[in-house]
């Protein structure tokens, strides 16, 4: 009894101790090189693990990377607590303006200025991960997304219509879809209420507030969200109501995805990261245009919204070795891996992209002919409560489910604004 | 009588001055107060010390006193969401006591009939749904409520309804009630089986002396099931009110933490969520975070000590 439990023990001894021995060596000389990038992108996992990341092994096969993401919805209280209690990923996707900001000033990110290839970036591509004052930039930003209208080619041959280019022409070629009858005009839902006003309200309002024009006018207090442009933009959105599927009240976005996909809907207002999805999911043609402009418009805008970034996390044991993988995401080759692994998602460098997916590449187009601008809501005017962009999201839903009024919804999102930020009281 | 005299004979013994105190239940206790203290009573504490302050950008904390729970109550950016938020945890709250307990008590009554067949069949389906996970309920009654391709509204023109059918989820006036009667659904079981079992404890002698002495069928309910049962539904309650007051998980997977349209979904769990972690491009605060949790404490606190001081000393219990 004794003896043999004298051997167990020492038998479990001897497992034990290898056992550690071949974790340390297994921990010991990965640990130094493997980096985690902590990312909301979870529909990109396949690319990153299948492309990104091999082809940046090509170039440093000794530095391991792994792609963690969580839903987009969770990510920001994810990361915030993995931050919080120091078991964060080495590598950080940065959400733009003020979610990124206040990391870098709570001392979770590092700034990333002397990463190699920074120089690639424009002022404009770097402004979403930059300090007020401009000195430090944290992130290198990686994307950006563009809004416009993806219409079902087929729909529009079947009925003889031609892609709109002014507010007009939208409403009639509406018109013709719904008289026909056989398809729901306009792919879009209320109850993720960031649809309306992402999709509506940011997507076609640009043309009506000058893009950079009127959102620096709004930060700079010289327009008020009760001015023309806003309550116009919410007229417009409220306009399309009557286009939308049955019950849209209740429509989430996934059900907006597959009312299209499906074929059962003509056109999507969209943003460009819907593209990969679709050219998995529908099995007809589709292609775009670019939002109407308003009557008597002389230029066109488009929201071309700088959405992703990557930085270091400030507690990193593998700071150099996130650098490395850093300057390599400001390099032209990932550039044009995710460009093209990810048609939707329009690289922020300066360098020259040639993308193959016809879609994606007329949503790039449209930065030749129109002016490009962020979604006002993102940079200083959501840094206090209530913020800007959540209470943009409800009016938005609100008008168009017919419970608030243009003016109502302009007046309450400007008395939320004025609440707090001094410049608008 | 005699056991009146046992019981103060026994204290005597135990108040005789000298003896040492017992070092058992020390022992004894041990256990449960360590890991209270631990999971239960110190995070407690330290949620209403950290709603005393308040963080700076650069997330060093300082000493704010009262202001947070000013800011709570009485600053519109604050206090419009925290009231609307309250509100709306009511009607859930009300809803589950009407509807859920109100069913659940007239389930266990029809499962305690002395003949039915297949009882044992019927409580595990009507138990089934509790167990399940919130989300997949959630997903489940969206697809079949959905104005695109759920079921509900075919179902409803089957049996005339048809022009009833709305977008129920997405309506300001209608999410609220739907997302209760949800939960409602899921939860039914519960009660029913707390109340069930409290019924099969009354003997069959009372019933049959009441039988015998002319009562129908509804004098025994209301003169003798019901007040043996209500000690029962007094505790059913207390659960339903703490468990409506920290829910969170259904409306979160339904709505999202926006709780929208227009926040008419929006219950005191969401309202945390969202000012704890944050949403979208609100930036979460724990310290004010740590002050809708100690109000949500407070409000529970409070519906707890109505129910005991105002219910629970009034019951009168029998045992058999």
């Amino acid at each position: 009894m004794t003896a043999s439990s004298g051997i167990l023990r020492r038998k479990v001894g001897r497992l034990l101790a290898g056992a550690s021995l071949t974790l340390a060596a297994l921990a010991g000389p990965a640990a130094a090189q493997t980096l985690t990038i902590e990312s909301w992108r979870n529909d990109d996992a396949d690319v990153w693990n299948s492309k990104i990341i091999p082809a940046f092994n090509k170039a440093h096969p000794n530095i391991k990377v792994q792609f963690k993401a969580d839903p987009p919805t969770e990510y920001n209280a994810a990361l915030n607590a993995r931050l919080a209690g120091g078991t964060a990923g080495d590598l950080i996707t940065c959400r733009p303006f003020d979610a990124s900001l206040d990391l870098f000033k709570k001392g979770h990110l590092t700034s990333v200025n002397d990463v190699k290839g920074m120089e690639n970036f424009s002022p404009v591509a770097k402004s979403a991960w930059t300090t007020d004052d401009g000195k430090d930039t944290f992130c290198v930003p990686m994307a950006s997304v563009i809004h416009g209208f993806i219409y079902n080619k087929e729909i529009f041959d079947e009925l003889k219509l031609t892609p709109p280019k002014t507010a007009a022409e939208f409403k009639t070629v509406l018109d013709k879809i719904k008289a026909d009858g056989k398809y729901t005009p306009l792919a879009m839902g209320t109850a993720d209420q960031w649809e309306a006003a992402t999709m509506g309200f940011q997507n076609i309002g640009v043309n009506y507030w000058k893009g950079e024009e009127g959102r620096k006018a709004l930060i700079e207090g010289k327009q008020k969200l009760t001015d023309e442009p806003y309550v116009k933009t919410f007229a417009e959105l409220a306009s399309w109501a009557p286009y939308m599927g049955r019950g849209y009240q209740a429509q989430k976005y996934p059900d907006t995805q597959n009312l299209f996909a499906l074929g059962r809907a003509a056109i999507y207002p969209a943003g460009s990261w819907d593209i990969p999805i679709f050219r998995q999911q529908a099995d007809f043609e589709f292609d775009a245009f670019a939002p109407p402009v308003p009557e008597g418009s002389q230029k066109c805008y488009i929201s071309d919204h700088t959405d992703i970034a990557i930085g270091i996390n400030a507690k990193s044991k593998n700071v150099e070795a996130a650098k490395t993988f850093l300057a390599w995401v400001a390099s032209p080759e990932f550039a044009e891996i995710y460009a093209n692994e990810l048609p939707g998602f329009f690289p922020l460098s300066n360098a020259k992209v040639n993308l193959k997916d016809p879609v994606a590449a007329k949503f790039a187009s449209w930065r030749g002919t129109c002016e490009s601008s962020i979604r006002n809501s993102y940079q200083i005017l959501s840094r206090g409560t209530p913020n800007l962009e959540n209470e943009l999201w409800n009016v938005s839903a609100q008008v168009l489910n017919g419970t608030l009024k243009p003016e109502e919804a302009a007046k309450k999102v400007q008395d939320g604004l004025a609440s707090w930020y001094q410049p608008q009281k | 009588m005699s056991t009146g005299a046992a019981v103060t004979g026994n204290e005597a013994t135990t108040a005789a001055p000298g003896r040492r105190f017992p070092l058992h239940i020390v022992v004894f206790l041990a256990p449960a107060v360590a890991i209270y203290t631990l999971f239960s009573i110190y995070p407690l504490v330290d949620t209403i010390r950290l709603s005393l302050y308040t963080g700076d950008a650069s997330g060093q904390l300082r000493f704010a006193g009262l202001d947070n729970f000013r800011a709570l109550f009485f600053d519109p950016a604050w206090s419009g969401q925290f009231w609307n938020a309250l509100g709306n945890n009511l009607i859930f709250f009300l809803i589950h006591m009407v509807v859920q307990n109100g069913i659940g008590l007239g389930l266990a009554m029809l499962l305690s009939l002395p003949h039915l067949a297949g009882g044992s069949v019927y409580r595990t389906l009507l138990f089934l749904p509790t167990m399940l996970s919130v989300v997949i309920i959630g997903f489940i009654w969206q697809l079949m409520l959905n104005p695109l391709w759920g079921i509900a509204e075919t179902l409803m023109r089957a049996v005339g309804l048809g022009s009833f059918f709305g977008p129920y989820l997405g309506e300001e006036s209608t999410a609220l009630v739907t997302i209760s009667l949800i939960s409602v659904w899921q939860f039914v079981g519960i009660p029913m089986m707390l109340i069930y079992a409290a019924l099969l404890n009354i003997p069959d002698d009372l019933t049959d002396a009441a039988t015998v002495d002319g009562a129908g069928p509804f004098s025994i309910f209301w003169f003798i099931k019901l007040p043996l049962i209500l000690p029962t539904l007094g505790v059913v309650s207390i659960l339903t009110f703490v468990a409506n007051f920290n829910a969170f998980d259904l409306i979160y997977a339904v709505k999202g933490a926006l709780a929208g349209p227009n926040f008419s979904t929006d219950i005191l769990g969401t309202f945390f969520y969202r000012t704890f972690f944050g949403y979208q491009l609100q930036v979460g605060s724990p310290t004010m975070g740590a002050t809708v949790a100690t109000a949500m404490l407070v409000i529970i606190l409070l519906g707890v000590l109505v129910y005991l001081f105002g219910v629970q000393r009034r019951l009168q219990r029998h045992t058999f």
